[in-house]
């Protein structure tokens, strides 16, 4: 088993304060949706990524601007990851007009095809073999680009998982999976509905896939090992199964406290919270604390502005309701 | 002009559109070297070669994952579910995935895609192999639903789903495979959204679809010489659906009749019925009266499946029952 957990050092300052920059964007948006959801302004339901933001960050930062992100309904770190603004996914998550899709998707279905984000999926698994079209259709035109597919550990067990990876095998698709093994699915820990203890880095192996596992909450880890992973894929050898070991700190979705998770257990990942974590360890490469504070005010401010501008934004009209089902932009079905 | 099969018609229309247009890819189980199970797609490998003409695992959900992921970047790709009972395995990706993301996404994404089907009995295959699924697919918001029932109209309609931007469901009768027409030559391209009619008369509108259709017309023969004279209209697309002329031809003789392969429960004629009676139930002389496989599994003894699908003698006999009582 390949295990890719030490920080590398290719990385430079620059890209890392990027990084770093990255996760507390996502660690500030994604508090303030719970905030919203709290106060009955984020509507429907929403599936947070706090304590994982080190993958979503660390993939982007190694994905190009033609890549295309496929992401799950815990996707708003994922689709912010890529450059998406914050207000316009903010407003989507507050049902407004100036919402990425005018309120049409929701929380769970965040898509930016100007960014390269080509949906958020919600029926577990299904964007596994879309993502395998992606890059069936890169590989067939002949571009470089590269799908990142991201999913949870309880999606391994899905049979789509493993029709998407067969496929991508035996074509040899540029195309990476990356399972975001925060070891709990809904409200049931994945080891105990499932064969292996790596629900996906000991699936590899079927498929003819390295097994590679990563730290999750180690942004230089996640990029360094999505940056070989992408490289492959972009250089015809095929794609790849990341396996990135880390964990919610909420519950699933919504007011979901969590509570069936040992405390002991929480406390200990939280211990290894990648913010704080990527924090220390710029701090350690001689990164003043001035740069830092500057950095997460700044996010704050930008936060404060989309939760302004996504509650200021004007509830969707009846003229969206009829609109884009085809192509032509109608939805009309006989003449 | 050229006799042509139906099935043959599938790979003729296919190939016409990959010539035309790079970004046309097909996939499906056994249909590069096999030619498909039902042969609808012998010769596309050797004249588009194994990149564009692609065999696919037993994976109905990668098929259509594929499809779509293809179609949203760009591609116009035609995958075939061997029977269109297989949907049951895939119809996420169909119904959830296909036909509602470039709604959801606010007008973001387009879907160019077809998606090909062997629909319906009358090949003593049993439940599970002779569905006719045209009904599943038709109250599906964002799929297109296209069911040709001769080789000229397979070809048309085939060119016009790959042209249309939007995901096509087309449903190739099973047993209408080894049927054969003269065809014009050169390319033929149709229009989703029309209905045909077939033949005229004062009587009685019977609205057919797929299979039903020769029935359909062999029955409005024989109710000729017994003096019923029917109009005979194929449907050809469920959705877009030509309420047109539909109701204008139903609306000339006053009698509607539908023929469906469908089970009963929520059948096309169903939704057809609804239409009329809210649009135009003055100008109805006699209830509408729909005829549709009973509401069963399909059995697979040829006398039993024989009587399940509606045949030209059960139109005949519903239709006289209702026109002389
Ligand atoms: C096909 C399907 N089955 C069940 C669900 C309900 N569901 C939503 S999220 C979820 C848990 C998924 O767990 P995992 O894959 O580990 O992802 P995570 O939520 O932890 O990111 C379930 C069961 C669904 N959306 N789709």
């Amino acid at each position: 088993m390949t295990t890719a957990t030490k920080p590398t050092t290719a990385i430079d300052l620059e890209h890392r304060l990027a990084l770093y920059r990255s996760q507390v964007a996502l660690r500030l948006f994604e508090t303030r949706a719970y905030d919203l959801f709290l106060e009955n302004l984020v509507k429907g339901t929403s599936h947070l990524s706090l304590g994982q933001e080190a993958i979503a960050a660390g993939v982007a930062a190694a994905m190009r601007e033609t890549d295309w992100t496929f992401a799950t309904y815990r996707g708003h770190a994922h689709t912010l990851a890529r450059g998406v603004p914050m207000t316009p996914v903010l407003a989507e998550l507050l049902g407004r007009a100036n919402g990425l899709m005018a309120g049409k998707g929701g929380s769970m279905h965040l898509t930016s095809v100007e960014h390269g984000v080509m949906g958020s999926y919600a029926i577990i698994g299904a964007h596994l073999p879309i993502a395998c079209g992606a890059a069936w259709s890169a590989q067939y035109r002949g571009t470089d680009q590269v799908a990142v597919c991201f999913f949870g550990d309880g999606t391994t067990n899905i049979g789509a998982f493993h029709e998407a990876l067969n496929f991508a095998a035996i074509w040899k698709l540029p195309v990476v999976f990356i399972c975001e093994n925060n070891l709990w699915m809904e409200y049931t820990r994945t080891t105990e509905v499932t064969a292996v203890a790596h629900p996906a880095a000991d699936r590899a192996g079927a498929y003819g896939l390295e097994s590679i596992l990563v730290d999750g909450n180690d942004a230089d880890a996640v990029y360094d090992v999505a940056a070989r992973a992408i490289a492959r894929a972009r250089a015809g050898e095929g794609p790849s199964l990341i396996e990135a070991e880390t964990y919610r700190h909420g519950g699933h979705s919504r007011a979901d406290p969590g509570k069936y998770r040992p405390d002991e257990e929480v406390a200990q990942w939280k211990a290894k919270d990648p913010v704080p974590r990527y924090r220390a360890r710029l701090v350690e490469l001689g990164v003043d604390e001035a740069t830092l504070v500057a950095i997460e005010s700044e996010v704050a401010d930008e936060v404060e502005a989309a939760t302004e501008a996504a509650k200021a934004g004007a509830i969707p009209g009846e003229d969206l309701l009829m609109k884009d089902v085809w192509a032509n932009g109608g939805s009309s079905w006989r003449n | 002009m050229a006799q042509l099969t139906f099935r043959e018609a599938i790979a003729r229309g296919i190939a016409q559109e990959m010539r035309r247009d790079d970004s046309v890819i097909m996939l499906g189980e056994d249909v590069g070297a096999a030619g498909g199970v039902f042969k609808g797609t012998v010769g596309l490998l050797d004249e588009f070669g194994p990149v564009r003409v692609r065999d696919t695992p037993i994976s109905e959900q990668a098929i259509l994952g594929a499809a779509m992921g293809a179609a949203m970047t760009g591609l116009r790709p035609i995958a075939e579910i061997m029977f269109s009972d297989f949907f049951a395995v895939c119809w996420d990706i169909v119904v959830n995935e296909i036909a509602k993301s470039r709604y959801m996404t606010n007008g973001q994404m387009t879907f160019p895609l077809v998606i090909r089907s062997g629909n319906g009995g009358g090949l003593r295959f049993g439940a599970q192999h002779s569905q006719s699924v045209e009904n599943w697919a038709m109250m599906i918001p964002g799929l297109k639903v296209v069911v040709p029932a001769n080789a000229t109209d397979v070809i048309g309609l085939m060119a016009a789903s790959i042209r249309d931007d939007d995901p096509v469901i087309f449903l190739e009768a099973k047993s209408l495979y080894a049927s054969k027409m003269d065809v014009p030559d050169g390319d033929i391209v149709d229009t989703l959204g029309s209905a045909k009619v077939l033949r005229s008369g004062a009587d009685a509108t019977i609205v057919s679809l797929g299979a039903m259709v020769p029935r359909a017309l062999a029955a409005a023969e024989e109710l000729g010489e017994n003096g019923i004279n029917c109009t005979v209209v194929d449907v050809r697309s469920l959705v877009p659906l030509d309420t047109s002329t539909i109701l204008r031809e139903v609306v000339a003789t006053g009698r509607l009749f539908t023929v469906e392969e469908n089970p009963r429960l929520c059948g096309w004629g169903g939704e057809l019925s609804s239409i009329v009676s809210e649009e135009i139930f003055y100008d109805l002389d006699g209830p509408i009266v729909r005829i549709t496989t009973p509401h069963i599994p399909l059995p697979a003894a040829d006398a039993l499946e024989d009587l399940a699908i509606p045949s030209v003698e059960r139109i005949v006999t519903t239709i006289e029952k209702a026109m002389n009582s």
